[in-house]
């Protein structure tokens, strides 16, 4: 059984030069998912639709990618306190059914043969959409889009709890009532209703979706920042894990993919990871919402040269995108250690 | 259109999914060990003088 896992899902049938293209994106994927908590999975599934990977390969081992990865940041976040175990349970069941109905969604469309096509606008007008707040946000300098990383440090009581969360918590009082960390008390059915929607979207584009999660279990809920991020990774395990398997019974998780991907990504996290505790993340963010930006335009350009059958198109795309990755996640190394670099030298200059 | 469909259990899929849940498992135990044995060392490698692994 285990020769017709590893040959038919293609460990061996990737090629060296693959192997450690694959290895090489999940480490800059890992550092950026490391440091800025998000967008992880963002440019792996366009990048794979790039390399001319059937949709539902590119989406399931996109969302098998995602299951790995969260089970390595949950495990890290279970560590800290971080995880509030049931609101994760009650939103499971919301992010299931979600995920059931975008992934049929996947395999209808591509028996029409539009899957590609909607998947990449999809994703035009998602990491456009997310690109421009987030560097609307880096430009006012007051934070937003990713981990806060002062916010996160601080303890859970000290949390206030947004506006909107409030009036929600106010006006939406259908029962059954939970009471969640952080003393949060919410209606079951406000979040279900954004676990179904999130899960939706990680059905339909095979992201993990922390980046409407988070936020929507941030201000329709009101849960404090550190649990919004380790609960929706304790969440991503199940629904990612689920998707996982429904692509994989349908032979879209390729084993040959999503390895290296992990292998690389894992490392690349505690990279990213521990840069946080030296860099300050606003002065990164505005390359991070361009990298978004430029990832847009770049599957909208592989998208065109796919339908012009451009060869060239198709891998300036694919460049674009990898490139504008690359680009940020040495941004931070660079940025970390020439921080580090100098704190040393002041230390020695001090002590002298 | 296709329908919602019930997972069913296939002992293929659910040794492929679990052979990525191990290998989540064994590197973030493999690369937490490798960080405690070589962090310092590689900090002071890329930092230079007494600093800290963080």
């Amino acid at each position: 059984m285990l020769d017709s896992l590893l040959g038919g899902a293609g460990i061996l049938g990737t090629s060296p030069e693959m192997l450690a293209l694959f290895v090489g994106f999940g480490l800059v994927v890992g550092v950026l998912f490391g440091f800025f908590g998000m967008g992880g999975s963002f440019l792996v599934t366009p990048a794979l639709l790039m390399l001319d990977y059937e949709p539902s390969v590119a989406v399931g081992s996109g969302m098998a990618f995602v299951f790995g990865t969260a089970v390595i940041a949950t495990l890290k976040h279970h560590d800290l306190g971080q995880v509030d175990y049931k609101l994760g349970a009650i939103m499971i069941t919301g992010t299931t059914i979600g995920i059931e109905a975008g992934r049929a969604s996947v395999y209808y469309l591509e028996s029409l043969g539009l899957a590609g096509g909607i998947i990449s606008v999809a994703y035009v007008v998602l990491l456009g959409g997310v690109g421009a707040m987030v560097t609307r946000d880096a430009l006012k300098s007051n934070g937003g889009g990713g981990i806060d990383h002062e916010a996160a440090d601080k303890d859970l009581d000290e949390y206030e709890i947004p506006e909107i969360a409030k009036t929600i918590q106010q006006t939406v009082r259908i029962p059954p009532m939970v009471t969640l960390r952080g003393d949060v008390r919410v209606s079951v059915w406000v979040i279900t209703a954004v676990a179904f929607a999130t899960g939706l979207l990680s059905g339909f584009l095979g992201v993990g979706g922390g980046f409407i999660r988070m936020p929507a279990m941030i201000y329709a809920i009101g849960v404090p920042v550190p649990v919004a991020v380790g609960t929706d990774l304790f969440e991503i395990v199940f629904s990612g894990g689920l998707g996982s398997y429904l692509y994989g019974q349908g032979g879209g998780v390729n084993l040959g993919i999503v390895a290296p991907l992990l292998f690389g990504s894992a490392l690349g996290a505690r990279i990213g990871s521990a840069a946080t505790a030296v860099v300050d993340a606003d002065g990164i963010k505005i390359y991070f919402g361009g990298m978004l930006l430029i990832g847009a335009v770049a599957v909208g350009i592989g998208e065109i040269g796919s339908y012009l059958g451009n060869p060239t198109l198709e891998l300036l795309g694919l460049v674009l995108v990898i490139g504008a990755a690359v680009v940020v996640a040495f941004a931070i190394l660079y940025t970390t250690i020439s921080s580090l670099r100098q704190e040393r030298h002041q230390g020695t200059t001090v002590t002298d | 259109m296709a329908g919602l469909e019930i997972p069913t259990w296939d002992p293929e899929t659910a040794l492929l999914i679990g052979t990525i849940l191990l290998e989540a498992i064994v590197l973030y135990v493999g690369y937490g060990g490798l960080e405690r044995l070589f962090g310092p060392y590689l900090m002071k490698l890329l930092v230079g003088g007494d600093a800290d692994a963080r």
